[in-house]
């Protein structure tokens, strides 16, 4: 496997979703090629970084003015059902 | 109490269940919207809609999915309207792109997260990002969403999710590694036979 057929496949094999067959020999090219082993580590340690990040909070401003708008419309869609 | 029970209570007419549901969620679908679009205003009114959305909507959902993930799909729907407003979608290249600067990073994901600098490192590099690109990072890595969903959710299919994730993924793995790599780990790839 060459380091082109690696990176198609990538996704796959970060995700677990990979032919076992096709996961040995990307495992075997990986013991043997330093630069493909650190790029699937990079990968990997990116979607954590991602993954695990605080949401951003709401302004509080907007908060407010979010939670009225939906109670309002929620009144109006309840005391007015779709026939 | 879970979502399902609290979107029952909400189906039946129970506001202070909704409302749960949105506290749970708002920080969520803001911060999917203000990532995909860059800006404070269109990301407030993203999420409005959203949750206005659900609201109207809200008698239609069956339950297929997860409530989260319908959300997360109103929310994309909106976002990718408001892109499409805006000067037009450039084309997009689908090239895979070569790792370049290829390292081990100085420390681990956890450690990083707790340093200052790495939250507005790691939104410019997002930043970065073709827009479709970021939404489909957006919603597998960051929301957990399957290769479908994400493809109900920005109406791609799910071969395009796959390679748009691919690029995404490669692209801030090269903007990151830059960042936060050990140049004194630094390998360059090397031909194969």
């Amino acid at each position: 496997m060459k380091c082109e057929d690696m990176l198609a496949l990538l996704n796959e094999y970060v995700d677990g979703e990979i032919d076992p067959a096709i996961c040995a020999e990307f495992e075997k090219h990986m013991a043997g090629c330093n630069p493909c082993q650190v790029v699937v580590d990079n990968i990997r340690q990116t979607i954590t970084l991602y993954k695990n990040g605080q949401p951003y909070a709401l302004p509080a401003q907007f908060q407010d003015r979010l939670h009225s708008a939906l109670r309002q419309r929620w009144r109006t869609t309840h005391s007015n059902p779709a026939s | 109490m879970t979502d399902a029970v609290l979107v029952q209570h909400a189906q039946a007419g129970g506001l202070a269940a909704f409302e749960e549901l949105v506290t749970r969620y708002e920080r969520r679908v803001y911060s999917l919207a203000y990532r995909m679009l860059a800006n404070a205003h269109d990301a407030e009114d993203v999420t409005q809609q959203t949750f206005i959305s659900a609201v109207e909507h809200l008698p239609e959902f069956r339950g297929e999915a997860s409530f989260y993930t319908w959300l997360m799909r109103i929310a994309s729907h909106a976002g990718l309207k408001i892109i499409r407003k805006r000067q037009g979608l450039p084309t997009e290249s689908l090239e895979i792109p070569h790792p370049e600067f290829i390292a081990t990073w100085k420390e681990s994901p956890a450690r990083l997260a707790q340093q200052h600098e790495t939250g507005q490192l790691i939104e410019t590099a997002l930043g970065e990002l073709d827009e479709k690109h970021r939404l489909v990072f957006l919603l597998r890595d960051v929301e957990g969403l399957s290769v479908k969903e994400t493809a109900e959710a920005t109406g791609l299919t799910e071969a395009n999710v796959k390679v748009r994730l691919l690029r995404a993924r490669l692209q801030l793995r090269e903007k990151l590694t830059e960042a936060f790599g050990d140049p004194a780990t630094r390998i360059w790839p090397h031909a194969h036979a």
